[in-house]
């Protein structure tokens, strides 16, 4: 009986802390010690998608919230980061914030909307904004339609370090992306992120306690967009590019691939899916359209055989939270 | 010829009518959904796919067995039900007792698949598919001219809708199937096969979707992103009218497919989002959706 008793006995908070700096502190060295071994444009871009991914995972698996059109934040602030820096010529830590302010403008717009609906609809309207802005985008003389904006400068991060040098880049978008996972953490373990986690368990329980779940479900909203925002418009900075491709429905699709296949509502799972995913792209690129019918594929499995995602089941095996 | 607001008539009416048609599209298309969800509790993203999947088997008869448009009207719905009674009995069957949103993403996954394939196999520039000769040529109405095939689509379509509506809200099965709706549990303890019958609302719901295809065919160019283009905007549809009514699904369907042609004529450069335009709208007066009740 006793070992039965201790399998469901849940982690202590210090057992938790320990695994989740054991593995904060993998995920530091992975980041120091790989771009001396992989591509540094590579690991940009997966970090990128990283935090796209934990941005999406705060409102999915910590509220329940299925957005399915986040690609609407993180293209449309790649779009404004890259403008700021082309058109406006500012420099780069400007131009990521005015990308990341754009994406807390339309969260808003759109949780507003959004949020007065639950569950299955909710998920439909999102996707819906998300079409219309992209229909939006196809159109405006600003995104440069089919060609997108080309050639964005990388400038110089304060006026002192220049950002054509790879590894400075990769630097930078180190220290923005820890940074993000960061806060990311502390927001799931506030008090605030408490409630978020209570209106996942029982909405309606959470409202007869008191609190206005409206409202947390609208700042847990714009936050994820904010993020979302901000790694859309350092993939912008990284790849000197702002494209449909990022405000399509498939970007929408693939950031629920990630944190499905990492691990919904675990801390490390939307990183670790997002690696995933984007080594995969990189080399099924030559396959052409397979890439989509594998995706698929991938989607089916993980909802009906693997639902936990990679990071979850290696938590549920280990008996810690990650 | 006259003007209508500084439009010429035959301007005015032939986007109405484009409008129409595309209404037909959102109203079986929507309909379709709203039956599906009723049952499964899912939010059937494959719907898309499947219409596309009915334009193709559409032109693949034609293509490789000679088989013709009216033939291909009755065979294409009950192929792609079919499809889609393998699909919830190998798939969606599994997912009965999980939260929506895992329905949502599997038939996601599904689409993403069945996309893909097509893409593969007819690239992504569009099949032609022509127009049944029974059907070629059009009249003259005096304020504009009105092709065959498309009067036909509009008549047709209403009358699967209709005929759809009465099946479910005016006959036996149809009286089962709403049960089984609000209490499963129930209507299997008088002994109603409650599983088949979800297997058997899917397939219908899907053979929609298919029928919707063939009749789109000759319309549109029959291409692999043809389903995902329409599914989103009929996501929208769903929204605005809500899925607690059929009736409410097939008039909300129609309405915005005139509302999205009259936009054409007057502000073409709102035509394409007017739809999404007019679900923000209602979600901010009546989040219910028109004819929803709040669940």
């Amino acid at each position: 009986m006793a070992t039965v008793a201790n399998a469901t006995i849940a982690p202590t908070r210090r057992e938790t802390e320990r695994s989740l700096a054991a593995a904060a502190a993998a995920l530091v060295a992975f980041v120091i010690v790989a771009p001396f071994v992989l591509y540094p444009v590579f690991l940009m871009k997966a970090l990128c998608f990283a935090l796209f991914a934990c941005a999406f995972n705060l409102l999915l698996g910590y509220v329940g919230l299925l957005s399915f059109g986040h690609a609407l934040y993180f293209g449309w602030a790649g779009y404004l980061a890259a403008h700021a820096a082309k058109v406006w010529g500012l420099p780069p830590e400007l131009a990521v914030l005015a990308g990341t302010a754009t994406g807390t403008t339309l969260g808003l717009i759109a949780g507003v909307v959004a949020i007065r609906r639950q569950g299955i609809y909710f998920a439909m309207i999102t996707l819906a904004l998300a079409q219309m802005m992209y229909l939006v985008a196809l159109r405006a003389p600003m995104t440069g339609g089919e060609d997108g904006i080309q050639a964005v400068p990388r400038g110089r991060l304060f006026g002192i370090f220049d950002l054509s040098n790879e590894m400075t880049m990769y630097a930078f978008v180190v220290v923005v992306v820890l940074a993000a996972f960061f806060l990311i953490y502390r927001i799931i373990n506030s008090p605030f992120g408490e409630v978020l986690k209570a209106i996942r368990e029982n909405e309606q329980r959470t409202i007869s306690l008191g609190y206005k779940t409206d409202d947390y479900k609208l700042i847990a909203f714009v936050l994820s967009a904010t993020l979302a925002g901000l790694a859309g418009s350092v993939k912008a900075l990284v790849f000197q590019l702002a494209s449909l491709t990022d405000v399509h429905w498939t970007m929408s699709g693939e950031v629920v691939l990630m944190t499905l296949v990492g691990g919904l509502g675990t801390i490390f799972g939307p990183i670790v899916g997002a690696f995933l995913i984007v080594a995969m792209e990189n080399y099924l690129a030559p396959f052409g359209q397979w890439v989509l019918v594998i995706q698929g594929a991938v989607f089916v499995i993980c909802v009906l055989a693997f639902r936990r995602g990679i990071v979850g089941e290696l938590a549920a095996r280990l008996r810690v939270r990650l | 010829m006259f003007e209508v607001f500084g439009v010429p008539s035959q301007a005015l009416f032939g986007q109405l009518l484009l409008g129409l048609i595309n209404g037909s599209f959102y109203a079986l298309l929507s309909l379709g959904l709203a039956v599906i969800f009723g049952m499964l509790n899912i939010i059937n993203f494959t719907h898309g796919a499947q219409y596309m999947m009915g334009a193709f088997a559409a032109f693949m008869l034609v293509h490789y067995l000679g088989i013709g448009y009216w033939p291909a009207l009755v065979i294409v719905p009950i192929v792609i039900g079919v499809t889609g009674v393998i699909i919830e009995r190998l798939f969606l069957r599994r997912l009965h007792k999980l939260d929506h949103l895992y329905g949502l993403i599997l038939t996601f996954g599904l689409a993403l698949i069945i996309e893909g394939l097509f893409r593969n196999y007819y690239g992504t520039s569009g099949q032609p598919y022509g127009v049944p000769e029974s059907l070629q040529g059009g009249r003259n109405l005096g304020f504009m001219f009105l092709p065959n095939y498309r009067a036909w689509v509009i008549a047709f379509s209403l009358a699967v809708c209709l005929g759809t509506w009465f099946a479910i809200e005016r006959t036996r099965l149809g009286s089962y199937l709403r049960a089984a709706t609000e209490n499963p549990a129930l209507v299997r303890a008088f002994g109603i096969n409650v599983p088949r019958m979800v297997t058997l609302t899917y397939g219908f719901g899907v053979g929609l979707a298919g029928l919707a295809g063939v009749m789109a065919a000759p319309i549109y160019n029959v291409s692999p992103q043809m389903g995902s283009d329409i599914i989103i905007v009929v996501f929208a549809v769903v929204v605005i009218g809500g899925m607690g009514s059929i009736m409410g699904a097939i008039i909300t369907g129609f309405a915005l497919g005139i509302v999205e042609g009259l936009t054409k004529v007057f502000f073409p450069e709102a035509s394409n989002t007017v739809i999404f335009m007019i679900m923000i709208l209602v979600l901010l007066v009546r989040p219910a959706g028109l004819f929803g009740r709040i669940a």
